[in-house]
């Protein structure tokens, strides 16, 4: 299975660090070409060869399996070299900074790499100092752009469009790149967006980047054809954003009863990875409603499709 | 440097004297490391014999600047800023006298470390520099250092740096016992638990760059504290760094009280807001943070209306290992001694700030508030002063500035405006030939 993909779309970007900066026809044409790694990806032979005698570098600061593990196989999918360099292993527990760390690997000539960080702002700051194409894997509060053009395509593939729907985004918006990398996409593609959480975990002026803003899930979901729910860190559940992890999914946890606010019809999301009993409950969670398996199917292609459409802007000679 | 000891005619220059209000075309004339005269008129016939006659058509002549507020590193951490790296990047921006900060290592908290200051710059420097002390032992916020002491080993002022005194008692008693002795206390108004990890200034530009926010309450709430502190005990009292309105009104209703409360503000918060951070510049992330763009003309607003009587530098170098890192991880602080004088003019010449008052703000009141000679061209005050020219165009270049950090947030900046010549006790200590 080695014929070329179909669509042959450009994307603007030499790097991908946010939707920011992404235009409507870079998101259509990655979420299209992503389409197209979801049937590949059901078939026994799942490899291209669009990457080969690519390096792909996944330079993971911060723990992840999920989008880690996506990463690397989307990579060799598409016969890339795929190396992972997590924090716990490398040279950064031995106090070498993250741009020295840039400038190390750059000298080791890869394709692009692939980065996960704490802080806000790190992956740009890092792909300031490499000549290849970086691609945020999520940095700080900030944004992860890969979750969401998966969580866009496994609404589009479910509702058959972005435009003129409600979202729901539930829980932790203050820390959650998700939430801002969703809300920027969603809101660029004609969605309407609602966030809902206790005003401790808004940041202050959310409102002015084009969301409805809700206190409460019966207000917030009313009317939703998608609730996706953010994953509250166990650090922030006990008093210091809110009092107590059973107030707090009596509010905001998502069970049978807050998802009947929604629309019959809505489906409900989840990045991963999940706190059963925290902010969503198990029956909703694997619930007929839910797409929370599909999405992490969807991780994979649109990885694919990210890395390929980069590597059309890579340098051949 | 130029040791020149022969007396000085400043020609036909645009004399502008803020403690006298005086903006004239005029001569000044320097002699022994005093001014003798600046007025209109003096002309080369009326000057000793052998005068250097400078003509300086078309040039400011003001009085030197006194940087009220800036972070040095020495002693302990010379390689970020020296007493004489700091006095040269002064002497090439048109600071003559420098207010340096206690934070060191150790802090200047005892009269030995203020005495280390003065003889060191004494050594080292090209300009005045005057150490303000430490208000708390190691600036922990605990105890009190030995203000009497302090005060007469030479320290101008007692001050946690960019630390603020959370516990009230400590500072009730400190702003007690430093009345005793008229010793003026300033203080960085930032409570640090409400700020808490933020990192920027709280609001949407903070919300899209998905960096925590610092509310502008953390800093009213403890300045508003402070005032009624000033009420209980009487002390004199200086509020570091002011920044948006609400501070402001605070302010002004304690002036209106009569109380001996003065502010100053840096130069970056007058002539900078949050949207110059960009694409997470950690260049601009400052403490505290900068505002948004209606602050700032606030702010200005202020510096115009006398409410806040003193604009210094904040000069905080820091080097690549604490800036070059993730925004939420970088040091705040940047230099800004060399290009104090020159962003200040893009005030001026935007029509946002009148020159006298700019340089009232930057010299004459300093000095009042911190007891010292200079800020004034009066006769018999030393003969610290600048040449400028208000016009010539240049672009900020890091690697030129004399500082031996380049945290600038004016890189590569358009400025209008040069300092030519900074004379220090009559000695021209910079000049551009």
């Amino acid at each position: 299975m080695n014929s070329p993909a179909k669509t042959s779309f450009v994307l603007s970007q030499k790097h991908l660090l946010g939707i920011e900066g992404l235009t409507v026809a870079d998101i259509t044409g990655l979420l299209d070409l992503a389409e197209e790694f979801v049937e590949l990806n059901r078939q026994i032979e799942k490899k291209r060869t669009t990457l080969r005698g690519r390096t792909q570098i996944n330079l993971f600061f911060e723990v992840s399996t999920r989008t880690q593990s996506s990463f690397e196989l989307a990579g060799k999918r598409l016969g890339a070299d795929v190396m992972n360099m997590s924090a716990s292993s490398s040279s950064m527990r031995k106090g070498e900074t993250l741009m020295d760390t840039a400038i190390t690997l750059n000298a080791m000539h890869p394709d692009l790499i692939v980065v996960r960080h704490h802080a806000s702002g790190a992956v740009e700051l890092l792909a300031r100092k490499v000549d290849c194409s970086v691609i945020n894997a999520g940095d700080g509060a900030h944004e992860h752009p890969t979750q969401a053009l998966l969580d866009a395509l496994t609404i589009r593939r479910n509702k058959g469009r972005l435009e003129g729907l409600t979202v729901a985004i539930c829980g932790d918006i203050l820390h959650s790149r998700v939430a801002r990398s969703n809300i920027i996409l969603l809101n660029a593609m004609g969605a309407r967006v609602r966030v809902v959480a206790p005003t401790t975990l808004l940041p202050p002026g959310i409102e002015r980047m084009g969301v409805e803003v809700a206190r409460d899930m019966r207000e917030g979901l009313n009317g939703a054809d998608i609730v996706m729910m953010l994953r509250l860190q166990r650090e922030r559940m006990n008093g210091s954003y809110v009092p107590s992890v059973s107030e707090y999914f009596h509010y905001y946890g998502l069970d049978e009863k807050k998802l009947a606010y929604a629309k019959p019809d809505a489906l409900v999301m989840h990045p991963g990875p999940m706190n059963r009993g925290v902010e969503i409950d198990s029956i909703v969670a694997d619930g007929a409603q839910s797409l929370i398996r599909e999405q992490v199917e969807m991780g994979v292609a649109v990885r694919m499709a990210v890395l390929e459409a980069l590597s059309r802007n890579l340098p051949n000679a | 440097m130029m040791l020149d000891r022969r007396p000085i005619l400043l020609a036909n220059a645009r004399v502008v004297d803020p403690s006298r209000d005086l903006d004239t075309v005029g001569d000044v004339l320097i002699a022994d490391g005093v001014i003798r005269e600046a007025k209109k008129g003096i002309g080369a016939a009326g000057v000793p014999e052998g005068t250097d006659v400078v003509d300086c058509r078309g040039k400011l002549v003001a009085p030197g600047l006194i940087d009220m507020r800036a972070f040095i590193g020495e002693p302990g951490a010379g390689y970020r800023e020296t007493l004489a790296s700091a006095s040269q990047a002064a002497a090439a921006g048109g600071v003559t006298t420098i207010v340096c900060q206690p934070d060191t290592s150790p802090a200047i908290d005892n009269p030995a470390t203020v005495d280390y200051v003065l003889r060191r710059a004494r050594d080292t420097a090209i300009v005045h520099v005057h150490p303000m002390a430490a208000l708390t032992k190691g600036l922990e916020g605990k105890e009190m250092t030995e203000i009497g002491l302090l005060k007469a080993a030479g320290a101008v002022a007692f001050t946690d740096g960019a630390k603020s005194v959370t516990n009230a008692q400590v500072m009730r008693r400190a702003l007690t016992y430093a009345g005793d002795f008229d010793a003026l206390i300033v203080h960085h108004t930032e409570d640090p638990d409400l700020n808490g990890d933020g990192v920027m200034n709280e609001g949407e530009f903070a919300a899209r760059l998905g960096l925590l926010g610092m509310p502008k309450a953390a800093e009213t709430i403890m300045l508003e504290r402070d005032i009624r502190l000033v009420d209980l005990t009487g002390g004199r009292y200086h509020a570091a760094s002011v920044t948006c309105p609400e501070s402001l009104e605070v302010l002004r209703r304690a002036k209106d009280a009569g109380l001996s409360v003065t502010a100053s503000a840096s130069i970056n918060h007058v002539t900078l807001n949050e949207n110059d951070i960009g694409p997470y510049r950690t260049f601009l992330k400052l403490a505290p943070p900068l505002r948004q763009e209606r602050d700032r003309v606030a702010l200005i607003e202020a510096v115009r209306s006398g409410l806040v009587d003193v604009i210094m530098s904040d000069h905080n170098p820091q080097d690549v290992e604490t800036k070059r890192l993730p925004f939420a991880e970088a040091a705040p602080g940047a230099i800004g001694i060399e290009t104090m004088l020159i962003a200040g003019l893009r005030l001026v010449h935007n029509g946002e700030l009148d020159l006298l008052t700019l340089l009232r703000a930057t010299s004459t009141r300093p000095a009042e508030l911190l007891g010292l000679p200079g800020g004034t061209l009066r006769s018999g005050a030393p003969a610290d002063l600048i040449v400028v020219d208000m016009d010539q165009p240049w672009v900020v270049n890091p690697d030129e500035l004399k500082s031996k950090c380049k945290n600038t947030p004016f890189d590569e900046a358009r400025m209008q405006g040069r300092v030519m010549r900074t004379i220090v006790a009559g000695r021209t200590v910079y000049e551009v030939v």
